[in-house]
């Protein structure tokens, strides 16, 4: 099923979770590790982006999320998973696009 | 020594990158010379702030507790910009409360954090002599 | 990596001799360590041992000399919150040698 799409920038800091979403396809999941993460909290322009891009699974690295203090402002619709629920996503795709 | 006015400029994220931790670490050496010093966050910098930070998943140290105590080395002018916390979704809640304490007033409590708007924020860092980038 | 011995157990400790694992960190390793030194260890001595460690646990930094000794006056009182009392009790500097008694890191600042 699709891609596995990673993306480890802050979405202000670089335009790597931009250019992501433009090659994010139907069926495919993007996961948000490492400075990713903070596409995925409330208030910000970047998870009106992934509540607008149907088709696409969007998931965030729970380990990294918390390191950053930011569990309670996870937006709606992402996914949480552990670094074995990571494994599990690379194992359920048919490749993994690391985005840098 | 004369006493010159230093700003640290902090702009990255925590853990993503060293910057956050490497200018922590500068701040905490150049305390030891008795300057003027305030601490700008902007941009991602004020991620480094949040509260409520947990790394011991990733494995690494959980630095933001070394803020607290930035009031005990006499470092308590902390700007932190405003148009930036509300681009992130946060306001001053969502970080961690930073207090000194005024030896001259019988260790009163005095809040270290200064929440500014980006031009006022533009003026004190005109107003400085040394400024340092991370 | 080099290491001390301690009730039969072995310590890694750095090149200049500080604990390489805080969380080791047990009251006979700071008395072994000074007795290494020839420092003889006080209540007076253990009193700011024990702070730097509460200090360590809240902030996760050592205490610059000029931090602890304000810290201290606060705490153990003003006629202990001074640099005079620090250093005779700690000759090789309250910075260095109480840390690594205490198990913890050299202070940041201190060369």
């Amino acid at each position: 099923m699709g891609l596995l799409h990673t993306v480890n920038k802050s979405p202000f800091e670089s335009n790597t979770f931009d250019a992501c979403l433009g090659y994010a396809l139907d069926g495919s999941t993007v996961l948000l590790i490492e400075d990713g993460v903070y596409a995925a909290t409330t208030g910000t322009s970047a998870a009106e982006k992934i509540k607008n891009a149907s088709g696409v699974t969007f998931a965030v690295l729970g380990p990294d999320l918390q390191a950053r203090g930011l569990e309670s402002k996870l937006a709606d619709g992402i996914k949480v998973v552990d670094y074995e629920g990571f494994v599990n996503l690379v194992a359920e795709h048919d490749s993994v696009q690391s985005w840098l | 020594m004369a006493v010159k006015k230093f700003m640290y400029v902090n702009r990255k994220a925590p853990y993503g990158t060293v910057y956050a931790l490497e200018s922590l670490e500068v701040v905490l050496i150049g305390a030891a010379f008795d300057q003027d010093v305030s601490l700008a966050f902007i941009g991602d910098g004020v991620y480094e702030l949040t509260k409520g930070q947990d790394t011991k998943a990733i494995g690494q140290k959980n630095f933001s507790p070394v803020y607290s105590a930035l009031g005990d080395y006499d470092v308590n002018k902390i700007y932190v910009e405003k148009e930036s916390l509300e681009e992130r979704g946060l306001t001053l809640d969502d970080l961690q409360h930073l207090v000194w304490e005024d030896e001259d007033e019988d260790y009163a409590e005095k809040d270290s954090i200064r929440l500014v708007s980006r031009a006022e924020l533009a003026d004190v860092m005109s107003e400085q002599e040394i400024i340092l980038s991370f | 990596m080099s290491s001390i011995e301690v009730n039969g157990k072995s310590f890694e400790v750095d090149e200049e001799g500080y604990l390489a694992n805080l969380n080791e960190w047990e009251p006979a390793i700071g008395a072994a360590m000074a007795a290494a030194e020839d420092q003889p260890l006080s209540d007076e001595h253990w009193d700011i041992i024990n702070f730097l460690r509460e200090y360590y646990e809240e902030y996760q930094i050592a205490p610059a000399v000029r931090v602890l000794t304000k810290a201290v006056g606060k705490r153990l009182g003003k006629d202990k919150g001074n640099s005079k009392y620090l250093y005779e009790l700690f000759p090789y500097g309250p910075g260095k040698q109480a840390c690594k008694y205490a198990g913890l890191p050299k202070p940041t600042g201190c060369v």
